[in-house]
């Protein structure tokens, strides 16, 4: 029976871990298929996730502290858009600059709340599944944001291979040019996508400091929004490998942490480089088929579109 | 008399710096094939875009069906029956001829319904289309379907085609005229822009002749010869340079068997091309675009280098494994497809364009530095010899027009008096002057003993420019054949991959 | 046109400081005075600034060169942070050497150490085609838990109480002092010779040139003979070995030891400031100044008006956000240019 439960917190640790790097990544696959290049995920999770703490902590409801991380996701991310979109800035350094500004923005915003200890996210309980060995914990009690996060990889990818909506999101990040002759706007879907990854990251953010933590830390993602822009090249642009590359790494931050508890005689810092080392070691391998990477990335990638020419 | 289906009157658009339609009138027929004849920058791209709802006239009137209308955007155009195939086709490559189509189209039928659809209509007129197929797997010719395909699925009135020979081997353009024909039959009008003057007389009924945005001429183009329609399209007598084409030497540029494997599914892969160029020579290489001519210069030029140093060679000295500066130095000079991004930067002034083609053979360089009175000498001289116009050395590339940029790059090359020339696209897009003055120079050139090699899609100039022609088809190279026993047809079998000889 | 917008971005930024120490409750001119003047009134003020932009410009410049010729360097902490480390382990392995061939060995070590861990996102991008931009960074974290390893093990001093240090620095590992009865230290001389060389590099040189068509146009690069690998590669390990220098210099002249953080994020400031000067070294001497008194301001309201230290970090964001949007008016002039000359083949 001990083993059992052990696995059992393995999993569900597992889960926790991955859950942060699936929500950023599945909004940033889709600001990625419609041709932008938002480099500023960490800046936006970091944002969210103070923001979604502090409306948690002076409001008591969890759900009003989700609803605080996306919404601050969205404005982080709105500015980016309108530097990039309406400016023509260069997407690469306007990414940097979000991280910067937001690295900064959630430090000043979170000095009075650092430390300050909150309730953990809720699971959501289905009656009597809870009870089933093994599986009943791991699948009926999660909280929201799990299953939310789980859920959008499904929508994601119904959205872009299944809805008109998706198929022009996907050509306006194939050809801008092409897209605009046609007559779709490029810069209002490219903003819309920008908004939704904006979402996505401050939710991924917000599950750190509500469920995953649960308090609030300066820099808490500590690389995760760079984690997660990872997996989307690691995912060669598909909802459902996001799934299986966000499941990966959260093994592998797990694991890390149960390797000492297995008897690994190494420093705890050698340890913490794994997932980091991990990160570039998939992408080496996902990107070394060079040919491939092309097809499958939106053509239109990082470039900008020059509405007039 | 009728009302006719599209009415034109005192259409004027100008943008920064020139005036693209000057009071243009127009009235195209149902069921006409209405030629819109003109030069490169005559303005009539500008004037069907105004049609399609893409640019809005600055003023002038248009009517449909008699009543006045403003299109107010493409996809207004296509909701009241105007369709339009572009020159540069607007296809998603990454996506499938079903899913271009769909974007495009507002019935607002999705999946196996509009694949049926397309199946179907694609049958009506023999075009073939396979709906679940990639775009980039796609022949030009068949991306040309997709698009129209795309037009007719919307029952259009109006059909706008924009240069469609231009990507298409004769033989591919006949099938198209089959199809505009059964089009026009049924009662669609087809406004077809051209300046292949053969092509409008066999297809159009009607030929309104813009120059420099006004309308100089409205005529019937079969009642016309091609002579007439050329000087009412060019506005003046036309003289090709002639020129005795002396007997070639001895090789200064030899290629032997040199293949190269496809980089990717979107590339074309080499197999065993073999050619000399001589002595004071023109070798021209036709074929239709995107059938391995870019890879080819890339290899030739030495910007993407070989296995083997053996299979090409610049004057005995075998240089495949050999980049492109030895190149330079052993005497290649290079004019690349486009001019700006690769052949020159833009956003860099022409003195440092100069720079860019000519440090290797010109004294411009000194160890590590610079040297930028050479440079600048070296732009001057380029500049003055090659009557090119432009503000000052001082300005970036790109405020030069395509005409004046092209005959600097020819230019800069010319002046590193070269032994092996290689060009690619001389002429693309540039003005009838810069290609009278561009043809002129790589002539002289040649006269003067280089070896030339020229790559076109443009089979005019090939046949006004070379001694020899071979054909590109597939990533193969035809054998050349002298111009003296080339016809159009011959040229036209070896473009749609066929075996003349063979035959 | 080029040159003003930097100014009108720091325009902005004190601006949209203003508002925001308002917003906080801060008196804003008292606020914008601790952050902005108070820290640079006197001449030991002037030399903290100096001592703050020296790093900011030594990274900046390698990283402009990388900008321009479109290689995403962003991992010059982590570089920084290794060149700090294999230019001190000399000392920490030779404690008692009085050997003055010590200090120059130190920086020879530190810059290839910043070289040696730039290459690593170098080899990957040539030889795996894997993105700088997320190699280098995540570099970042894994040179951070080096030096975390090293401090808190095998360097760790061991008469210091148990404490994450490793030993102080006996003085021929100190670099000197250049002003009397300050901080000031020999390696703001080390960023003035970096800025002029760059300045010399990129204008004059063939080298500067194959780097500026590098990153304007790829194609025409190759056109004129650079290898894009090979110009990676120079890029990279230059950035790298110019931040490495940047570390061992900050240990060696104002540290004196190594210390969990050696840097208060040099190496990411030194991306605004890199920007903030238009890439150019020349600028890059004015943006270090600016960014280094954001830094200096940051510590200043802390202590005088008790606000946190992260304003430092809005600040610099802001800035970097107001040099970005004020770009527009630039990119709006080459789009004006654009249309009217390029053909439609090169637009298509």
């Amino acid at each position: 029976m001990a083993t059992i439960t052990t696995i059992e917190l393995i999993l569900l640790t597992v889960v926790s871990a991955a859950t942060p790097l699936l929500l950023a990544a599945t909004g940033e696959l889709v600001v990625e298929k419609s041709g932008v290049l938002n480099l500023g995920v960490e800046g936006m999770m970091l944002v969210g996730a103070v923001s979604a703490f502090i409306a948690m902590l002076t409001t008591g409801s969890w759900a009003l502290g989700i609803f605080a991380g996306a919404v601050a996701g969205v404005l982080m991310s709105m500015l980016f858009g309108v530097l990039t979109l309406f400016f023509l800035a260069n997407q690469v350094a306007s990414g940097l600059a979000l991280t910067l500004f937001g690295i900064g923005v959630s430090s000043l915003l979170g000095i009075p709340f650092i430390g300050l200890p909150i309730e953990k996210l809720p699971a959501l309980s289905v009656p009597f599944a809870g009870d089933i060995p093994i599986l009943g914990p791991l699948i009926f009690g999660q909280d929201f944001l799990i299953y939310f996060s789980v859920l959008m990889v499904v929508v994601v990818h119904w959205f872009l291979f299944h809805s008109r909506s998706g198929l022009i999101l996907r050509a306006v990040g194939e050809s801008h040019d092409a897209a605009h002759s046609i007559g779709y706007s490029v810069i209002k879907i490219r903003f819309l996508a920008v908004m939704f990854g904006g979402a996505m990251a401050g939710l991924g953010g917000a599950f750190l400091s509500l469920s995953y933590t649960p308090m609030w830390v300066e820099q808490m993602t500590a690389g995760r929004g760079w984690i997660a822009l990872a997996l989307v090249v690691f995912a060669t642009w598909k909802p459902g490998r996001v799934l299986i590359g966000a499941y990966l790494f959260g093994a592998v931050t797990i694991l890390q942490l149960h390797l000492q508890g297995f008897g690994v005689q190494l420093p705890a810092q050698i340890l913490s480089m794994l997932p980091y080392l991990v990160t570039i070691l998939v992408l080496v391998l996902i990107s070394r088929n060079a040919a491939r990477v092309k097809l499958s990335a939106p053509a239109c990638l990082g470039q900008i579109f020059h509405p007039n020419s | 008399m009728s009302v006719p289906l599209l009415e034109l009157k005192g259409i004027t658009k100008a943008f920064p710096g020139v005036v693209a339609n000057d009071s243009v009138d127009i009235s195209v027929e149902e069921g006409q094939i209405h030629a819109l004849l003109g030069e490169n920058g005559a303005g009539k791209s500008t004037l069907v875009k105004i049609i399609y709802g893409y640019y809005s006239a600055d003023v002038g009137d248009m009517a449909w069906q008699g009543n006045s209308i403003r299109v107010t955007s493409p996809a207004h155009a296509r909701q009241i029956g105007i369709g339009m195939v572009f020159q540069h086709f607007s296809l998603f490559d990454a996506l499938s001829v079903r899913e271009n189509i769909e974007l495009a189209i507002s019935s607002g039928k999705t999946g196996d319904e509009l694949s049926e659809d397309i199946t179907e209509v694609s049958a009506a007129y023999g075009l073939g289309l396979d709906p679940n197929r990639d775009i980039f797997s796609l022949s030009v010719g068949e991306r040309q379907r997709v698009e129209i395909v795309r037009c007719l699925l919307a029952s259009p009135k109006l059909l706008i085609m924009d240069e469609p020979t231009s990507v298409l081997t004769p033989q591919e353009a006949d099938n198209l005229f089959e199809i505009l024909n059964k089009l026009a039959k049924e009662g669609c009008a087809v406004l077809y822009i051209s300046h292949k003057l053969e092509e409008i007389q066999k297809l159009c009924h009607h030929a309104t002749i813009l120059r420099h945005g006004k309308v100089v001429a409205q005529c019937d183009p079969t009642k016309e010869d091609t002579r007439s329609l050329a000087e009412m399209m060019i506005g003046k007598a036309l003289k090709p340079p002639s020129y005795n084409l002396k007997d070639a030497g001895e090789s200064k540029f030899a290629v032997r068997n040199l293949s190269r494997s496809a980089v990717n599914e979107r590339s074309i892969s080499l197999k065993d091309i073999s050619f000399d160029v001589c002595e004071g020579e023109i070798f021209g290489i036709a074929g239709v675009a995107g059938n391995g001519q870019t890879e080819l210069m890339e290899m030739l030029s030495g910007e993407v280098l070989a296995k083997d140093n053996a299979v090409i060679r610049i004057d005995g000295v075998d240089c495949g494994r050999l980049g492109i500066r030895e190149r330079r130095k052993l005497g290649a000079a290079i004019v690349p497809e486009e001019r700006l991004g690769h052949g020159a930067v833009g956003s860099m002034s022409l003195i440092e364009n100069a720079f860019l083609g000519g440090h290797q053979r010109f004294n411009l360089a000194k160890g590590i530095w610079m040297n930028y009175s050479n440079a600048r000498n070296f732009a001057k001289k380029t500049c003055d010899d090659f009557d090119v116009r432009h503000a000052g050395i001082q300005v970036d590339a790109s405020s030069l027009s395509g005409g004046n940029l092209q005959k600097f790059l020819i230019g800069r090359e010319i002046l590193q008096e070269p032994l092996v020339m290689l060009a690619s696209q001389p002429t693309w897009g540039v003005d009838a002057g810069s290609q009278l003055a561009i043809h002129k120079a790589l002539l002289d050139l040649a006269a003067n003993g280089t070896a030339v090699l020229v790559i076109s899609q443009d089979l005019d100039e090939l046949l006004e420019l070379c001694n020899r022609i071979a054909v590109m088809f597939a990533g193969q190279l035809s054998e050349p054949h002298s111009v003296s026993t080339l016809t159009a047809e011959k040229i036209g079998l070896l473009m749609g991959g066929a075996h003349p000889e063979a035959a | 046109m080029t040159w003003l917008t930097p100014v009108i971005a720091l325009g902005l930024s004190l601006l949209a400081g203003t508002i925001m120490f308002y917003l906080l409750d801060f008196p804003p001119l008292q606020s914008l005075y601790a952050f902005f003047i108070s820290p640079i009134s006197d001449l030991y003020g002037v030399t903290e600034l100096l001592i703050k932009a020296t790093p900011l410009a030594i990274i900046a410049v390698g990283l402009a060169m990388g900008f321009r010729a479109n290689v995403w360097n962003i991992g010059a902490e982590g570089q920084f942070t290794i060149g700090a480390l294999t230019g001190s382990a000399l000392v920490i392995y030779f404690p008692e050497s009085e050997n003055v061939l010590m200090l120059p060995a130190m920086m020879i070590l530190g810059v290839a150490g910043g070289m040696a861990w730039a290459a690593i996102p170098a080899f990957l991008k040539t030889r795996y085609n894997t993105n700088e931009i997320l190699t280098s960074l995540l570099l970042v974290y894994v040179a951070i838990l080096i030096l975390s390893t090293l401090v808190h093990g095998p360097w760790r001093d061991p008469d210091g109480y148990n404490f994450p240090e490793s030993v102080i620095f006996q003085d021929v590992a100190i670099l000197p002092v250049i002003v009397s009865g300050t901080r000031l230290h020999l390696g703001a001389i080390f960023a003035i010779l970096v800025i002029a060389t760059g300045w010399i590099l990129f204008s004059r040189t063939l080298a500067g040139f194959q780097v500026r068509v590098s990153g304007l146009a790829p194609h025409a690069a190759r056109y004129t003979g650079v290898h894009s690998d090979r110009m990676i590669w120079y890029v990279l390990l230059g950035a790298g070995g110019l931040a490495g220098l940047a570390g061992i210099v900050e240990v060696s002249g104002l540290i004196g030891q190594v210390q969990p953080v050696i840097s208060p994020g040099y190496g990411f400031a030194a991306i605004i400031v890199a920007f903030l000067g238009r890439l150019h070294p020349l600028g890059i001497l004015f943006a270090s100044l600016v960014l280094a008194l954001s830094y200096l301001g940051g510590e200043s309201v802390q202590i005088k008006l008790g606000l946190p230290l992260g304003i430092a970090g809005v600040f610099q964001g802001m800035l970097l956000f107001f040099l970005l949007s004020c770009d527009v008016l630039i990119n709006y002039r080459i789009e004006f240019k654009g249309t009217r000359s390029t053909d439609s083949r090169s637009s298509a």
